[in-house]
């Protein structure tokens, strides 16, 4: 791997692996928020919807979490990296692990990430990285599918009731801060970009306005304005939320290490 | 146990497995067996598309794989994943089509090979159980991954049909 001429090569494979790490664990926070849903959703239909979601990002993050797993060079696998990494160690944009709130909030969040990973998988098929491009290429047509979910509720929403109308901006009013961390390029951000495996995230916030904007438009929701607040999520620093996920998500690996099916 | 060509072999005992969510279908129709190696050392190599990443089955369909090819006195298989170029629901065969249609799952529209079919929106599927073309969407979402939820409007009934992915 070392010897590939491409551009990945000249990133440092520690680089490499935080780079798949935070992909990985933003799909795998997502999905098991919405996880919390099943059983609890408002009807049949959208119980089924999310709990879909979640596996598709769920199986996206296994993919991932193996890659970078073997990027590594440790021998830590999925679950190793599921189950045993510390807050920390989780590099997941600090929007994806934002409380499940009212279908509005679960929503708007949705449809900020779908839109955010649809860019991003879309810009990945052609990466450096063939078995990232890989993977984006499986991922990008199942987020498709997601976009199409979540934009039609946030218009149902937005452009229905004035109760909704009212309750779905003040979710996208409370969420918007977290998109900023997205696209604000720090040093890891612009060593990927450089070596090919990442995108400019200047240009890629670009491209994801553009379809935040149509959809809101047709929801006639309002854009919020810009927060000067700053969240570092893919840096492992992250808000009180997550450590209560984990302790959901990795409670039986801990209390019975190696447990399998 | 059976003489002949291993690859063959192997071929037509996956033409007989079913697909563990929509049994109807062998894993051949659903058109994720996309290799068949044999190996110097007498190892087949089967390579499986899955449907979708996070699908359920998927485990499952490896299992069945392994199982059905040593019943045949083919033991020394390994099921690999082959990600590249992702499964569409294109490759169902026009057989699974049929298979799925009878079974009462609208199967997605047969594949046209022409860049228009890129600006066509995607057509209502017709009912699978009452034929007439006037039908509505219910859900993105059904029963399992690789499915939407319709419903006809002339019979009234409520059905499912294969997402074109």
């Amino acid at each position: 791997m070392s010897t590939t001429p491409s551009g990945a090569g000249k990133v440092a494979v520690a680089s490499r692996v935080r780079h798949v790490l935070r992909i990985a664990d933003t799909s795998l926070v997502l999905a098991q928020r919405l996880g919390e849903w099943v059983g609890h959703a408002p009807a049949i239909e959208e119980d089924l919807g999310l709990a879909n979601t979640a596996l598709d990002l769920l199986g996206q993050s296994r993919l991932l979490l193996s890659y970078a797993g073997e990027l590594e060079g440790m021998g830590r696998g999925e679950d190793a990296l599921a189950f045993l990494r510390e807050e920390p160690d989780y590099l997941n944009a600090t929007l994806a692990e934002q409380p499940n709130g009212d279908f509005g909030d679960t929503i708007v969040r949705q449809f900020l990430i779908d839109t955010y990973q649809l860019e991003l998988y879309e810009w990945l098929t052609s990466c450096a990285d063939p078995r990232l491009a890989e993977i984006a290429a499986k991922a990008v047509k199942e987020t498709r599918y997601h976009v199409r979910f979540s934009a039609a509720w946030l218009v149902r929403l937005g452009d229905g009731t004035a109760e909704s109308h009212g309750r779905v901006q003040a979710s996208l009013d409370r969420l918007w801060p977290y998109t900023r961390e997205l696209f604000d390029a720090d040093d890891l951000d612009r060593e990927v970009a450089a070596g090919g495996l990442a995108p400019d995230l200047a240009m890629l916030r670009t491209a994801w306005l553009a379809r935040v904007d149509a959809a809101l438009a047709e929801a006639t929701l309002r854009r919020p304005a810009e927060s000067p607040y700053h969240w570092y999520g893919k840096q492992g620093r992250h808000s009180e939320h997550l450590g209560y996920i984990l302790a959901d998500l990795q409670h039986l690996q801990r209390a019975h290490p190696g447990a399998s099916w | 146990m059976a003489p002949g060509d291993p690859i063959a072999r192997a071929r037509h005992v996956l033409a007989g497995v079913p697909d563990p969510e929509i049994p109807v279908l062998s894993l051949v129709d659903l058109g994720i067996i996309r290799s068949v190696e044999v190996g110097a050392d007498g190892t087949l190599t089967v390579g499986v598309s899955p449907t979708y990443s996070g699908c359920p089955a998927t485990a499952v369909i490896r299992a069945d794989i392994v199982a059905a090819l040593d019943a045949e006195g083919l033991a020394r298989v390994r099921v690999v994943d082959v990600l590249s170029p992702p499964w569409t629901s294109d490759w169902i065969s026009e057989d699974g089509r049929r298979k799925l249609e009878a079974y009462g799952i609208a199967p997605p529209p047969a594949p046209v090979a022409s860049v228009r079919a890129l600006t066509i929106p995607e057509a209502s599927p017709r009912c699978p159980r009452c034929g007439a073309a006037d039908t509505e969407l219910l859900s993105e979402f059904g029963s399992t991954p690789c499915k939407a939820l319709h419903r006809c409007r002339a019979c009234l009934e409520p059905f499912d049909r294969f997402k074109c992915i």
